[in-house]
């Protein structure tokens, strides 16, 4: 018995420093890499992304928008961000110290956690590799989007409950019960969408648009209808602001944070809606590929760029059309938020359900 | 009741159809009115380097006049400071010595004169009452200071450029005036 376990031990250890002798170290390097120019490549893109918010929301509302600190006002989300670092931070005696500290951490990791799966361009070659543009090609990658973009909402949760303070904690609430029920919708408009791919990998559903005449978004206009509205919600964008309800809620879940923490949740936001913009782009409109350009005329590394363009373009659009929305339409009322999302968006997903099955079935 | 202008509308009391109800048309019918403001002309004037001109009778900041041989015209005869609602002036006179002929126009003139413009409403009244032309209100207001001395005017706040020998400064300060 006791030379069996030492053997299995042997067997184990040999089998462990083999595999990291033949471990593909560059693989790592290249991943870090891009993993860097990902994650502070969004941050960089959320830091701008407010400052485009309020020239939108200038320019629909006829007033020239921040332009005072540099050319344009470029220089603005600089400066709001040196702001928010410079400011005091004030934890209430109250609140749960440790709590009120994670709150705006998990809210900031969860948004950022989302960019691992999205796949930004085709491989490019580097030094005789060939590099996936993309962090984590994994075969469950919505799965993977789903689980982080919930748990995105226990910032939320947490950072409300910690404040000790009533506005917040409704806020939470509210923001909690808004996530599942349309988290829900959108997981269902979404089914129909991997029925047709069948593939839940972001990478695999990118090159059957690719390779396939059409977008997804032919195939499925109402599961990405449902799958946008849901995303509005699930970004707690308006209409479905609730959580932040200015006039009731004074300010919501972040209303007791200051400096830094509050930038964080203001950030998780904007880099919410990028990722959330990648994922429907990626989904619903090919991802990186530009219509109407084959990009097997052009070196692999030059169309991997023009793929990487293709989808930042695209996500620009989506944003654009994120800020058009709240610049636009009113926010909703809470038992109208519930009554469209369990009695409208649900049915409807369910019949795009139906609808899709019944399409495949019949092989059209 | 009859209605006073032709733009009352009678408020449609029916249900909504389906497609009111699915709202997305509408919503989209007000995203394109937002889009259409994107084309709009801003009437926004960007301050310090584009200024909106003030009405002619505008009551701004005050200016002690001079004659057009840039003699002070004020007399210190207190009109002004009595008339002043808010007592926001204060002066003392002092007598013109031989050889000062050339600065200022009677035998009397104001030594000091000051303006205190937190306490000054800008009603003009100082201007109303002065029997020599000697104070007027401008079209430019007060600038922030750091102080609240720094409100205090004196006359070589208020007093204009010579004519005779700033001949240059005065026309420029006409000109940002008008």
């Amino acid at each position: 018995m006791g030379i069996l376990l030492t053997q299995t031990i042997l067997i184990k250890h040999n089998y462990i420093s083999m595999t990291i002798l033949a471990f593909d170290w560059g693989l790592v390097i290249e991943k870090l890499i891009l993993i860097a120019i990902v994650v502070f490549g969004s941050l960089g893109i959320a830091l701008y992304t407010t400052f485009g918010e309020r020239k939108v929301a200038a320019i629909l509302q006829d007033r020239p928008g921040p332009n005072r600190a540099g050319p344009f006002g470029l220089l603005q989300p600089l400066a709001d961000g040196i702001k928010l670092i410079m400011k005091e931070e004030i934890i209430p005696t109250a609140a749960n110290k440790w709590l009120f500290i994670l709150g705006p951490a998990l809210a900031m990791t969860a948004s950022l956690m989302t960019c691992a799966v999205i796949p930004w361009g085709s491989d490019i070659e580097l030094f005789g590799r060939k590099i996936a543009l993309q962090i984590a090609d994994i075969n469950i990658g919505i799965l993977y989007v789903f689980a982080v973009v919930s748990m995105g909402v226990y910032g939320i949760m947490i950072g409300g409950w910690a404040s000790n303070n009533k506005f917040s904690l409704m806020s939470s609430l509210r923001a909690a019960s808004q996530a599942i029920s349309y988290e829900l919708a959108m997981g269902l408009a979404l089914i129909a969408l991997l029925m047709t791919t069948g593939s839940l990998s972001l990478k695999t559903i990118v090159e059957q648009q690719i390779q396939g005449n059409w977008w997804n978004i032919v195939y499925q206009p109402l599961g990405f209808l449902l799958f946008f509205i849901a995303a509005l919600a699930e970004c707690n964008r308006t209409p479905f602001d609730l959580p932040e309800a200015e006039n009731e809620l004074n300010f919501g879940y972040h209303q007791e944070y200051s400096s830094m923490k509050l930038g964080f949740y203001l950030f998780a936001e904007y880099i919410n809606m990028i990722m959330s913009s990648a994922i429907m782009a990626s989904m619903y409109f090919g991802g990186y590929d530009l219509p109407f350009f084959d990009e097997s005329t052009v070196a692999p590394n030059i169309a991997a760029m023009i793929g990487v363009g293709t989808l930042l373009i695209k996500i620009v659009l989506f944003v654009f059309l994120f800020m058009w929305i709240r610049w636009t339409i009113p926010r909703f009322r809470y038992d109208q938020l519930m009554n469209l999302g369990w009695k409208t968006m649900i049915p409807l997903a369910l019949f795009n359900l139906l609808i899709t099955g019944a399409l495949i079935l019949a092989n059209v | 009741m009859q209605p006073l202008t032709n733009k009352a509308q009678a408020v449609s009391r029916d249900p909504m159809t389906f497609w009111e109800r699915l709202y997305l048309i509408n919503i989209i019918k007000g995203m394109f009115i937002t889009f259409s403001h994107m084309f709009k002309k801003q009437p926004t004037t960007r301050y310090p380097e584009e200024k909106r001109a003030f009405s002619p009778v505008f009551r701004g900041l005050h200016v002690l006049n001079r004659d057009e041989e840039g003699r002070e015209r004020c007399t210190a005869c207190g009109l002004c400071a009595v008339a002043c609602p808010a007592e926001a002036i204060t002066m003392e006179a002092a007598e013109r010595e031989t050889g000062e002929e050339h600065l200022y126009r009677e035998e009397k003139y104001a030594a000091k004169y000051e303006i205190n413009m937190l306490r000054c409403i800008f009603c003009g009244l100082c201007e109303e009452a002065c029997p020599k032309d000697a104070i007027y209100l401008s079209e430019t207001f007060a600038p922030a200071n750091y102080t609240r001395k720094g409100f205090i005017y004196g006359k070589p706040d208020l007093l204009i450029p010579n004519p005779m020998t700033e001949a240059s400064d005065l026309a420029l300060a006409r000109g940002v005036e008008a």
